[in-house]
């Protein structure tokens, strides 16, 4: 089972270490800039789930999650938000921007799987 | 983490990146220092940090993570409203930026970090949140926890008593879908921890007239067979927490289980993905659309090109190489041309013609060689904002540096070896240059003190410059110490050029008392030898009471030169060609003498000083006459300008410059040497050099420096 993955985050150490985590175990995995980038991404590509960080330039995670969700294809895609930032509030405010779920950085990779699997299968 | 070499390649590439992020912090802070930041530079400078941070965590760097996360705290607070960034304020930021790239540069190179300037920083950092810091740092503190809940399901590594038997009512709101949530992924991941037994209810489900697409009308209720935990169970709930009615409750063990809790739950599952098509595509019901969704999407449109470029790396002795071989081929190419030439070939013919082609091609080869090592000057120019903010602290000088042309391209080499002869350059200005604040205020100037820096391409060399407000070079001091320690006769009569040049001569310091900052036994002579070694020029001009001013003027490249190849003396010498305005010959009508000894020659109305660089070479006497002799104008960065004599003009070429070692005496006005097409070897002259040798700016000095050195 090959999912494919587009991850969004502006540190590109993160987008490897994404890019890490998931290739050896099967995912295609995409990847952009920040949410500008990550909305023009999206329109060539029909990934089964999306990973995007929150503090980004140009667009964040919120504002991202926002366009994604306008898109009607889009409108149940998983969305799993990356974020060093575990406050409580982040995450309502993530879930009320359509989030599907959450992972904290640094991550452990066998999470960001689990996790990906549990919402994309 | 399985493989350890793709990890170490990341963890170099974070480094890498973090250097782009600390220059992107620097570059925020400057502009909030100085004003010219709008609402997105608060935004920059936190987020620079936010990244640092969160790669560093990803490798367990520690001492950069704690550093990093209070620093971003503080900043959070300046990015929504409740804290001012004042002047200090920004100050003490740019210290914790210096001491995040420190920290970085440790991490990196497995240092020691420098624990105890951080802890100094922090408190400062923490004092300016107040209170209100503290409380919230403890909470930061402990939201950085790595998270316990999470999706850990290791289900292997449990202990497995009797298996446990839970009944978990799940009834999905509508929100769970519109988040994205997918009921049938929540079962399956149950299904995994044991045996199930999965009941839908469907007797919400209504008739199809009164059918809301959009409406959830399953439930389900599920009993689960498995040695888990209750924890686990709710772990995979962790999503739609707050989405849906749940109910997790353990069954007593003494209830029998079911016959029928089968071990093949699951080809129950296989029909479940339909249910999205039972259930209608989950989204939010009678809701409209949001609005805003086309805005971002037009945003998208407006400014795809400032999405980052893609970017190759490449190991810088790989360049090396590559650069090299170029180099090679430009002598092969002269080689081949000079022996096409030489067998008579008309210079019509396809050979010729093909040749002209083969040579353009090597001079674009070159030039995208060049462009691959070419960087902007901006991070050595962020190094030097560092050096200046500690030098002027240590010397109690408010010093404000202005850099200009940040974005000029150099050599990456040059780039390199620049960093010591700047910074000592600019410790001088600021400790030297730059008056102390009461003799400012005394000549009426601001309290602040302006250290500028700047870059520029100029007719194909790259300048830079050093420039100080303060009080000029004080010549009279200057002449006395270079007299009082006898590099200078007493009575030597000097220009003022003349006198500004002495501070370049070994073993000179002006500062009355040696302060720590510059006096640490490292001259301008040194300065300039390093400036040499690149094959550039450092030139001084100063302004009594206005300031004094250091250009540096490099070549492009290290590697080759466009070069006018000439004779003298039956020597085959090479000048750098955009050094070369014209050439002329000499006539009765142009030829003039000042006075004996001293020939000038008109060219277009003004005069210029004439030399035979035979004669300033050492290769022969003086000619008695000149007439019909060859001259090259030259003319330098600093405008001035010089007739050369030369026997004969024989070619423009590039030629590949080879240094000359340390074992070779260093001839004034010669730069290098290189390989002609011919396989001989010819002298690179440097002509500013002859012409301040010939011009006497430094006769009246020679002969001492002779004896210094020897």
């Amino acid at each position: 089972m090959s999912l494919n993955i587009l991850a969004v985050d502006d540190s590109r150490t993160m987008r490897d270490m994404i890019r890490l985590a998931l290739e050896p175990a099967g995912f295609t995995v995409t990847t952009a800039d920040d949410g500008v980038h990550g909305v023009e991404v999206l329109s060539g590509i029909a990934p089964d789930a999306i990973i995007t960080d929150i503090n980004m330039p140009r667009m964040d995670g919120f504002g991202f999650i926002d366009a994604v969700r306008g898109q009607h294809k889009h409108r149940a895609t998983p969305i799993l938000v990356l974020t060093t930032e575990a406050a409580p509030e982040l995450k309502a405010r993530a879930r009320s921007a359509g989030a599907t779920g959450w992972i904290v950085k640094p991550f452990d990779p066998a999470k960001l799987i689990k996790a990906l699997q549990m919402v994309a299968g | 983490m399985s493989a350890p070499d793709p990890m170490a390649e990341i963890r170099a590439s974070f480094f890498i990146e973090c250097e782009e992020l600390l220059e992107a912090l620097q570059d925020g802070l400057e502009a909030m220092a100085d004003d010219s930041g709008d609402l997105e530079t608060i935004n920059v400078v936190f987020r620079a940090v936010h990244s640092i941070k969160g790669g560093a965590g990803a490798f367990g760097l520690e001492g950069l993570v704690r550093f990093a996360h209070r620093y971003e705290t503080v900043l959070d607070a300046v990015r929504s409203n409740t804290l001012v960034a004042d002047g200090d304020a920004i100050k003490l930021f740019f210290r914790a930026a210096d001491h995040l790239s420190d920290l970085v540069r440790e991490s990196r190179d497995d240092g020691i970090l420098p624990e105890a300037e951080g802890n100094a920083i922090l408190t400062e950092l923490d004092a300016l949140l107040g209170d209100h810091g503290v409380a919230e740092e403890d909470e930061a503190e402990i939201e950085f926890q790595p998270l316990g809940l999470s999706l850990d399901l290791g289900l292997a590594d449990l202990p497995a008593p009797a298996p446990a038997r839970f009944t978990i009512h799940f009834a999905p709101e509508p929100e769970l879908y519109e988040t994205g949530n997918e009921p049938y992924m929540i079962l399956r991941a149950l299904a995994e921890l044991g045996s199930c037994e999965v009941t839908c209810l469907t007797d919400k489900v209504p008739q199809l007239t009164e059918f809301a697409p959009e409406a959830s009308y399953l439930k389900w209720t599920v009993v689960l067979t498995a040695d888990v935990q209750e924890a686990e169970i709710v772990s995979i709930f962790e999503f739609v927490d707050g989405l849906c009615a749940l109910t997790i409750a353990p069954i007593p063990s003494d209830v029998p289980a079911p016959q029928d809790v089968s071990n093949d739950p699951l080809p129950e599952l296989p029909e479940m993905p339909d249910l999205p098509d039972l259930t209608p595509p989950p989204a939010p019901a009678a809701e409209p659309e949001p609005a805003q969704p086309p805005a971002p999407a037009a945003k998208a449109k407006a400014t795809p090109q400032s999405a980052a470029k893609s970017v190759v790396r490449v190991d810088l002795d790989r360049i090396e190489r590559l650069v090299n071989l170029v180099g090679e081929l430009v002598i092969n190419q002269a080689m081949l041309s000079q022996s096409l030439e030489s067998s008579g070939l008309s210079p019509h013919s396809d050979a010729m013609n093909g040749l002209e082609e083969f040579q353009r091609l090597t001079r674009d080869i070159q030039d995208s060689v060049m462009m691959i090592r070419a960087q902007p000057v901006k991070s050595l120019f962020q190094r030097m904002s560092r050096i200046v903010r500690e030098c002027s602290a240590a010397v109690r000088k408010d010093v404000r540096l202005v850099t200009e042309g940040d974005t000029t391209e150099v050599d990456k080499t040059v780039i390199e070896r620049l960093s010591d002869p700047l910074t000592h350059m600019i410790r001088n200005a600021v400790d030297h240059g730059l008056e102390p604040t009461q003799n400012r205020l005394a000549a009426g100037k601001p309290e602040q003190g302006v250290v500028k820096l700047t870059a520029a391409h100029r007719s194909g060399r790259v300048i830079i410059e050093v420039s100080d407000d303060g009080g000029g070079i004080n010549r009279e001091k200057v002449k006395q110490i270079a007299t009082d320690k006898g590099l200078i006769a007493a009575d030597a009569s000097l220009t003022d050029t003349e006198i500004d040049n002495l501070l370049f001569l070994p073993g000179f310091s002006t500062a009355s008392e040696v302060s720590d900052l510059s006096g640490r036994g490292v001259g301008m002579d040194v300065v300039r030898n390093a400036i040499q070694a690149l094959g550039g020029r450092i030139t001084i001009t100063s302004t009594p009471g206005e300031g004094t001013t250091f250009s540096i003027s490099l070549p492009l490249t290290l590697a080759v030169l466009d070069g006018m190849v000439v004779q003298v003396a039956g020597e085959t010498m090479v000048l750098p060609l955009n050094l070369v305005i014209e050439t002329l010959t000499i006539d009765h009508s142009n030829l003039e003498q000042t006075r004996p000894g001293l020939n000038v020659v008109r060219v277009r109305g003004e005069f210029v000083s004439l030399f035979d660089l035979g004669v300033e070479l050492g290769y022969r006497s003086a000619q008695d006459s000149y007439l019909d002799a060859v001259v090259l104008l030259i003319a330098d960065e600093g405008g001035s300008r010089a007739a050369l004599i030369v026997d004969e003009i024989q070619d423009q070429r590039q030629v590949v410059i080879k240094g000359l070692d340390e074992s070779f005496y260093r001839a004034p006005g010669i730069a290098a040497a290189t390989i002609l097409g011919d396989g001989q070897i010819a002298l690179i002259l440097d002509p500013s050099d002859i012409i301040a040798q010939a011009q006497g700016s430094t006769l009246a000095i020679a002969p001492n420096l002779m004896e210094l050195t020897s």
